[in-house]
């Protein structure tokens, strides 16, 4: 049976970013402060590694902070899910260290140790957030978080990051203290508890009508999700440097989101209330409408990095459709796309701030024949898109798969349609660019054969991350194993 | 030297103010080391006091050794005892902290400066320690007095700002001594013990009901309760910034705490809570006040006038935690009493910091100012986020609190209003943000790349501000994670209820 073991450890995976930060304030040279980001975040991922094994044998971490309400504590718990994206997190972090050393410094960004604190500071939530044992510690982390990234995505401090940095925050603040925040005390005032648990916390006696909309309120206000209508702050959020977009909007603050939100469809309202009250039904249309429609805007986005923020809110999609079909490969599904589109989609914003780094372009019609000059680049790029499409032979296909079965188990080939429709888009505006950059005549050309790539710290990262893309299809066992083992977990004998 | 922590308290700034009073004659030098040390064993006196009540209960000492109800009685329980550690450390990390501001200030006028500091503070531990009503009156008023003063020597229009404070403390006392006036008309007594034993015999009583109503109203002015807030924004904005960052969030505070003091302790709370029947008026009342002083706030220009609208809408949560008359918005309320008083105080502080660095608190002339003062704005935003109420600050759990209180108490109007005045707080905040962190903007394109420019390079404030500002925002932190443990061990046995 599971085994709960009491460790100080997930505490200390979550406190080593933001230790670091006063080593990074003081650092005398930024080669120095660079190293001690990459220390931090390897110590950070090795501990989140050791609690794999513990994880895989059934069991879970505990820690209980400090007792800050009645029967509420901030608390963590680690289980398969949580440690499935802190293991993504943790490890990108990782590699997008790299990359913003190589993207910062030929850009000569101002303000660079400001920007590595609060990276350090955002990852502390990140990695929170995987660990919470409750919904106040998630809610705690999730603010932390919003709070976090803000001098990030507002990095250039110019006219346009305050109008996006005001729209960032103004989604994702009003929304947690506008809804989640009110939905949290009504659930904690019918139910006397906030702590997560497999069958959900819901009472049996509260009304329909009340289920759902603390339903609403839940879903929707988890705004990081990127569900529509609460979608607007990713595109706008793209101001931010480039490895930001990469780390926390592709991977981090988004999948946040969807992870929040997926936590309380399991853990607070429950599988079968899920069922019993046709809230799988309202995620399911909400998410099939998020996906479609974000696809379609992104085929008329000429900004590269846009066109790859309206991808990411239709994929986040993705992953709440497959919590929402309520069943075992739909839900391992979901789980796996965490993972998977994380690979893929950072690789293809790596790419985009290698081509700004390069060239100083941003939009694609500009980028025609690009692959010319940057042959690593655009291959890497081809290999995330193929991921992100859902194509072998790439991590994105495994995810995918899981996602269709599970629409078949679940009876809703609606769904089915919509998951191979959105992929077809998926493939309308990612394919073009390749095929632009690879393959366009030579008076189109609008760059020398001249092979001029990005720097190596910009470039050895993507090549990693369009390599793990591939990796992940012929093993995706880690994060395979742990999805199941926690979708096992969560449907138990539903 | 255990027993006399009650007297401690309070003779020790008093005679210390009469002290500093001489010096200031004498060596200049030393008023400011005396006034640390006074208000240093006032603060260690009470965390003594309050260790005690947690291990022993209620603390009782009679001041000169006679007996109550002739003799003056001191007393403290969880309430105050709580309360009165929280108004000490703030005096004295504000004291701490405006060391250097004091001195561009008020120049050669140091040693007045430090005797009203003491006797304001003198005051305001008096009215939280004593146990006899009459008692409360003369202290509210030493508290008063040195507070018009404090104000009145301000710049510019803080003389009008100060008088027009007199009026109303005046009037606010005046209530106050009016209803103690009936009650010893009633009860024949004035310690609150005594009156509270007398009183349930000779209820229903329209003396006593009159007598209630005077106190209370009393109490709303002199905390400045929307309506009767006009006081305190010119007070708080005019004085020196030294002056606004004692009284700002002590004063309100304390008002706040004698308003429960009578309320329970005073009156039988059966009496107040249904008898009087005020208390869904008074919630409605205060949810008026959140929601003006928030939208006053935003009307806004100046920094230091937005924060004193910050504590008129603060102010609201309070009274209104109080009077849902159940057991989560009383919790709530005290909670929010000693991390109001912790919150305003690090904002506070930080507008000194920064009227000290640039000499002026608009709007416009925060520009670049995150730039200049990291740390200072840095110290300002964990302010800042506890009083919108972001975890894990400690302004996240009392307005927790407060709002299943009104859940609990079916009052869905103040839940609305609360998260209301939250959001305009999110938005009050990040505009100064935006000022100060965007503004003035770089020109041509990518001109970020090179910012460095002409208008870089950090100004940091003074040492000292920085340290006690900095222990401010800390505590803000401490005091969140562990508001658990406060409220189980301290706040929970505060009230009878």
């Amino acid at each position: 049976m599971m085994e709960t073991v009491v460790s100080i450890k997930p505490l200390l995976a979550i406190l080593t970013s933001l230790l670091v930060i006063p080593v990074i304030l003081s650092s005398r040279t930024p080669n120095i402060r660079e190293t001690w980001t990459f220390t931090a975040a390897i110590i950070k991922f090795l501990l989140v590694a050791s609690m794999i094994p513990i994880v895989l044998a059934g069991g879970s971490i505990e820690y209980t902070i400090a007792l800050v309400l009645p029967a509420v504590a901030i608390k963590l718990r680690v289980d398969s899910l949580g440690l499935l994206f802190a293991m993504v997190a943790s490890f990108l972090w990782i590699i997008t260290s790299a990359y913003s050393i190589g993207y910062m410094r030929k850009l000569r960004e101002h303000s660079q140790t400001r920007y590595y604190c609060f990276f350090a500071l955002s990852l502390s939530a990140t990695i929170g957030v995987a660990f919470s044992a409750n919904l106040l510690t998630m809610y705690l982390f999730y603010e932390m978080l919003s709070l976090a990234t803000y001098p990030l995505v507002t990095h250039h401090q110019d006219r346009e990051a305050r109008s996006s940095g005001r729209k960032y925050l103004t989604y994702i603040l009003g929304t947690s203290i506008g809804l989640v925040l009110p939905a949290m005390l009504i659930v904690f005032q019918s139910s006397g508890t906030l702590e997560f648990s497999p069958g959900g916390i819901i009472p049996d006696t509260m009304s329909p009508v009340m289920v759902t909309v603390l339903f609403f309120f839940l879903v929707f206000g988890f705004a990081k999700a990127g569900v529509m209508p609460f979608h607007a702050w990713l595109p706008a959020a793209m101001v931010a440097p480039t490895p930001v977009s990469a780390l926390l909007h592709a991977v981090a603050v988004v999948k946040v989101g969807v992870f929040c939100v997926l936590r309380v469809v399991t853990a607070i309202f429950g599988v079968h209330r899920m069922d019993a009250f046709h809230l799988d039904t309202i995620l399911c249309a909400t998410a099939a409408v998020t996906i479609v429609a974000s696809s379609l805007i992104a085929l008329s986005q000429d900004g590269l990095k846009r066109r790859l923020a309206f991808s990411t809110i239709g994929q986040l999609s993705y992953i709440l459709l497959g919590g929402a079909l309520l069943s075992k490969s739909g839900m391992t599904g979901g789980f796996l796309h965490i993972a998977m589109h994380a690979f893929g989609k950072i690789t293809l914003f790596f790419c985009a701030g290698a081509i700004f780094v390069s060239t100083g372009i941003k939009n694609i019609s500009q980028m025609a024949g690009i692959g010319r000059r940057m042959p690593i680049t655009m291959a890497a790029f081809f290999i995330g898109a193929l991921s992100v499409i859902g194509l072998p032979p790439c991590g994105g296909f495994i995810s995918k798969w899981y996602l269709l079965l599970g629409t078949i188990e679940a009876h809703r080939i609606g769904m089915l349609v919509v998951l191979l429709g959105s992929s077809l888009l998926n493939a309308a505006y990612f394919l073009p660019v390749v095929y632009r950059a690879f393959f366009c005549t030579e008076n189109e050309a609008l760059f020398e054969k001249k092979i001029v790539e990005a720097p190596v710290w910009c470039l050895a990262p993507l090549m990693l991350t369009a390599i793990c893309s591939v990796i992940l299809f012929f093993y995706p066992q880690p994060f395979l194993r742990l999805a199941r083992i926690g979708v096992q977990a969560i449907m138990g004998g539903y | 030297m255990k027993e006399h922590f009650p007297a401690l308290i309070v003779v020790t700034p008093l005679i210390m103010a009469l002290l500093v009073s001489a010096m200031s004659w004498l060596n200049k030098k030393l008023c400011f080391p005396t006034t640390v040390l006074a208000l240093l064993v006032s603060l260690l006196s009470s965390i003594g006091l309050l260790l005690r009540v947690m291990s022993e209960g209620t603390v009782r000492y009679r001041l000169g050794g006679w007996s109550p109800p002739w003799g003056i009685a001191y007393e403290a329980d969880h309430l105050n005892g709580l309360i009165l550690v929280v108004v000490s450390l703030a005096a004295f990390l504000n004291l701490i902290g405006s060391k250097a501001l004091v001195a561009k200030e008020f120049d050669q006028k140091e040693g007045p400066f430090y005797t009203l500091y003491l006797l304001f503070v003198t005051g305001l531990l008096g009215i939280l320690v004593t146990g006899d009503a009459f008692n409360l009156y003369v202290l509210l008023e030493i508290a008063s007095l040195s507070g018009y003063a404090l104000i009145g020597m301000g710049n510019g229009r803080a003389s009008l700002a100060g008088l027009n404070y007199v009026f109303m403390g005046t009037i606010g006392a005046s209530f106050y001594l009016l209803g103690i006036g009936y009650l010893y008309l009633a009860t024949g007594s004035l310690n609150m013990a005594d009156i509270s034993a007398i009183l349930p015999g000779i209820l229903p009583s329209n003396v006593v009901f009159l007598a209630f109503l005077l106190c209370l109203s009393g109490m709303l002015i002199k905390m400045a309760f929307f309506p009767l807030h006009g006081w305190l924004p010119n007070a708080y904005t005019h004085a020196f910034s030294t002056a606004s960052s004692l009284v700002a969030p002590l004063t309100t505070k304390v008002m706040i705490y004698v308003m429960i003091r009578i309320s329970f302790f005073v009156f039988p709370p059966a009496f107040v809570l249904t008898g009087v029947d005020i208390s869904g008026a008074l919630v409605w009342f205060a949810v008026v006040a959140m929601v003006m002083g928030s939208v006053l706030a935003l009307s806004q220009k100046r920094l230091k006038r937005m924060l004193a609208y910050i504590i008129v809408a603060e102010v609201g949560y309070m009274v209104g935690g109080f009077w849902l008359g159940n057991r989560l918005g009383m919790n709530g309320a005290i909670l929010h009493i000693a991390n109001d008083v912790m919150m305003t105080l690090c904002v506070f502080l930080a507008a000194g910091a920064i009227s000290y660095k640039i000499n002026d608190d608009r709007f416009s002339a925060l520009q670049g100012i995150f730039r200049k003062m990291p740390f200072t704005m840095a110290f300002f935003m964990i302010g800042a986020l506890s009083i919108i109420g972001v975890p894990p600050t400690c302004g996240f759990f009392s307005k927790w609190y407060l709002i299943s209180g009104g859940i609990a108490a079916g009052q869905y109007g103040f839940v609305a209003a609360l998260l209301f005045s939250s959001l305009v707080n999110a938005v009050l905040f990040f505009r100064i943000v935006e000022i100060g962190y965007y503004e003035p903007f770089p020109e041509g394109h990518h001109a970020h790349h090179a910012r460095s420019g002409p208008k870089g390079g950090m100004a940091e404030a003074p040492l000292g501000m920085l340290v006690s500002l900095g222990i401010t925002a800390g505590l803000l932190i401490v005091m969140g994670i562990y508001s658990g443990d406060i409220v189980n061990n301290i706040i929970q046995f505060a009230v009878p209820l």
